[in-house]
């Protein structure tokens, strides 16, 4: 997500950089391929004309040609646009101030994603909220779409409305609604079926469901993908039912994000919630001053922190930085590290969030970056004995050969495993050496082995 | 059903498209073509999703050819309908099943919510009409109710569905399934998969295996890999159509909601790119609304309805 927009606005601004003074041309030179990047990145047309436009006014003023790094103004006035045009610094909460039960309403194109952004949302309100929520598909479209819904709230243990054969959405939506008041459910998510905006007949139907029911939140769901038509799309639904806020879904793609940026300049309304991808638990805020960030190949360690302190086992981490720190990690704890990692999510999602990695992984490439390598070296380490896990270095080659034998794979890769081992042995006592003051100003670049590709220059 | 066929067709994409269409008319009656004029129409052409390098060659021969010219909205319909037609139309070629394959194996693939098992429920009644034998095969384990939801249409087409348990192993069911329907003499086999992204690896690396199960059967199959895009992506679908066709050898695309407020313009880019097969495009959600695509009128609906398709003008080469 963003890579491609990230690495293209990075170049232009590296560019000014390297001026010592800019001039009116140049600042135009460099808005001309701020434009094309940001076309290319499927942003509307209209948001990128009025971006910059605005951009084009501020950084031709005086502060910017007169100040001493012209090239580092143009730029933070960029990133402070790009804030803008995400709709301002800070995550928007759903609305959750109703009358219980809370009607959410759930609308959007057909696949963009809603039955499974009603499922992860209802797990969200469910686990952090501690909300009662109730789950209703009034989609009587699609085949099996209500199933599809009833087998989400299964797995993520949400109740969901009994299917009734035969209703029409409306009478759903009330009969929902009043289960909702019998029952004593705090919320009711509503997921409809999806619909072209231009379907006149369709768009009448949300509109009576949005009558019946009043919701609290109306829900715009939208594709990352989606390409120049996401304007009519947000503008049609926001005419015609108020959108109160938008779901990007697919935000683990590599589209460039151009309909994120475009979606809060269309419709007023705040982006409130990403997936990013199809586990239950793969909802993620939507934070403005983080997402201009990872665009502008800043890293997002705001959010990194937030997503590790959310997901990882407080105090299973604490007894692995002891370890780590005493210089005593052996291979036991590297599985217990695997672990943690898997909870986090892809390695490149993780790598997205640091700054300066983005070029790193373009060289490594997306394959490598896969988490299977983790389980395959969960399996490994869980072949080996005890006596090998605590020193690894009485491996040799029959053990190698049985531990391959036992964990299905080869005696190449336990040794890639146990290279990979040493190596992250000796990052540890570097970082150690280096402390936490010097990992901050050095980044991650520190790390690396001389000859790695250093970060973006400062 | 002749009539409906074309009406269908055009309504769908005229719709899809009438927002080019009006604002081709708004911009250009009648102005001198100039560089303020160019850069407005290169506009409207990224707009539709054409993508960056379609439309800034269609400015450039615009430029060559008639900079400074008076021009009238219906001489740019007329030259950018013939320039997309001339792209398009090479890539304008119907799904044929091989009768002498005894199954035609088809693998579905695409990312999430494109339209795979919709697409697939259509063919089948497509090619149950012509009198084919189809089997489909329900190959995705994976997300909810997805199982659920081709069986429905197995059962509004009369057409066998073969399912596993939940989360069974896509490729053994595929493998199982081929073998069912070669022994019961089926003419052609549609299979479903999971919708995935293309950039995780994973996923894409059990496409490849399916592929590989289905060949130690028979070394030909999977006989063609049909790829389902969504209309409303943009760029994206450039990425989507390179990778899925080096990892799994896609022959042919389909296109689906074309009958939206997107206007399909990233098929201009795609044709060139890639020159795949552009097997048909769905234009609504009943089993009729899947239409072989055809360049002409893809083009004609594109750029508005009322000009007839000129041949004469097309751009120097």
């Amino acid at each position: 997500m963003f890579d491609a927009l990230s690495g293209k606005l990075t170049g232009v601004f590296d560019k000014l950089r390297t001026r010592g003074a800019l001039s009116e041309a140049d600042v135009m030179e460099a808005m001309r391929e701020v434009r094309l990047a940001m076309l290319d990145a499927d942003v509307a047309l209209p948001v990128v004309k009025e971006f910059t436009t605005k951009v084009r006014e501020r950084a031709v003023g005086h502060e910017v040609l007169d100040s001493i790094s012209p090239g580092q103004a143009v730029a933070k006035i960029v990133n402070d646009a790009l804030i803008d045009a995400l709709g301002g610094a800070g995550a928007v909460p759903l609305n959750l101030n109703a009358a219980a039960p809370i009607p959410i309403l759930m609308v959007g194109l057909q696949g963009s994603g809603k039955t499974t952004t009603s499922g992860k949302i209802a797990l969200r309100l469910q686990t952090r909220e501690k909300r009662r929520v109730l789950l209703a598909s009034l989609d009587v479209q699609r085949p099996a779409a209500q199933l599809q819904l009833q087998q989400l709230g299964e797995r993520a243990k949400v109740a969901s409305l009994p299917i009734v054969p035969g209703q029409s959405p409306v009478e759903i939506a009330r009969r929902a609604m009043e289960t909702g008041r019998r029952e004593g459910f705090d919320v009711v998510i509503l997921d409809t079926a999806g619909r072209l905006s231009i379907d006149e007949a369709l768009m009448q139907e949300v509109r009576e469901i949005r009558a019946a029911t009043s919701p609290a939140e109306t829900l715009l769901v939208v594709d990352a993908m989606t390409g120049q038509d996401a304007v009519n799309t947000a503008k049609h639904f926001n005419d015609a039912v108020g959108v109160t806020g938008i779901v990007m879904t697919r935000m683990d793609g590599d589209a460039r994000g151009g309909a994120a940026l475009s979606m809060r300049a269309i419709t007023g309304a705040p982006i409130k919630l990403t997936g990013s991808g199809e586990k239950l638990e793969a909802l993620e805020e939507f934070h403005p001053e983080r997402v201009a960030g990872r665009i502008l190949g800043l890293g997002d360690l705001a959010g990194l922190v937030e997503k590790a302190s959310e997901t990882l086992d407080q105090e299973e981490t604490e007894k692995l930085a002891l370890k780590m720190m005493r210089g005593k990690f052996d291979l036991d704890d590297y599985a217990a590290q695997i672990r943690q990692i898997s909870k986090l999510g892809s390695i490149g999602g993780i790598l997205d969030m640091l700054p300066g990695m983005g070029k790193l992984k373009e060289q490594i490439g997306d394959k490598d970056l896969d988490t299977s390598i983790l389980k395959r070296h969960t399996a490994i380490i869980s072949s080996m004995t005890k006596a090998e896990r605590r020193t690894p270095d009485i491996i040799k080659a029959s053990r190698k050969k049985r531990i391959a034998a036992g964990s299905g794979s080869s005696v190449q890769e336990v040794n890639r495993l146990l290279k990979q081992f040493d190596d992250m042995s000796t990052m540890m006592k570097r970082i150690n050496k280096l402390g936490a003051k010097g990992l901050m100003r050095h980044g991650m670049s520190a790390l690396m082995p001389k000859g790695m590709p250093p970060g973006r220059p400062q | 059903m002749a009539l409906g066929f074309f009406n269908r067709l055009k309504e769908g994409l005229s719709r899809s498209t009438q927002k080019l269409g009006t604002n081709l008319a708004a911009a250009f009656t009648h102005r001198r073509l100039d560089d303020a004029a160019l850069e407005e129409l290169e506009e409207l052409l990224i707009g539709a999703d054409l993508g960056p390098a379609v439309a800034e060659r269609v400015i450039e021969s615009f430029r060559r050819t008639r900079f400074g010219n008076e021009v009238t909205d219906r001489d740019v319909r007329e030259a950018l309908s013939a320039e997309i037609a001339r792209v398009l139309e090479p890539v304008a070629i119907p799904f044929v099943p091989d009768p002498a394959l005894k199954p035609h194996v088809v693998l579905v693939v695409g990312v999430n919510g494109t339209g795979k098992t919709t697409t697939i429920g259509k063919m089948a009644l497509q090619y149950g009409r012509e009198g084919l034998k189809p089997i489909l095969v329900a190959g995705d384990t994976f997300r909810a109710a997805a199982v659920e939801q081709l069986q429905v249409w197995g059962e509004r087409t009369g057409v066998p569905v073969i399912s596993g348990p939940p989360n069974a192993d896509a490729a053994g069911l595929a493998f199982n399934a081929f073998r069912k329907a070669r022994s019961e003499n089926a003419d052609l086999l549609l299979i479903d998969t999971a919708g995935r992204l293309h950039n995780k690896g994973a996923l894409m690396e059990e496409l490849a295996k399916i592929i590989r199960v289905l060949r130690k059967f028979d070394e030909t199959a999977p006989h063609s890999v049909i790829l389902v895009l969504d209309a409303t992506t943009g760029q994206n679908a450039v990425e989507q159509v390179r990778v899925f066709k080096e990892l799994v050898d896609v022959t042919g695309l389909v296109v689906t909601k074309l009958d939206g407020s997107a206007r399909g313009g990233i098929v201009v880019s795609l044709a060139e790119t890639f020159k795949l097969p552009l097997h048909a495009v769905g234009v609504g959600e009943k089993a009729e609304d899947l239409r072989p695509f055809s360049a002409s009128e893809f083009a004609r609906g594109l750029v508005g309805d009322t000009v007839r398709l000129a041949g004469s003008l097309q751009p120097e080469e």
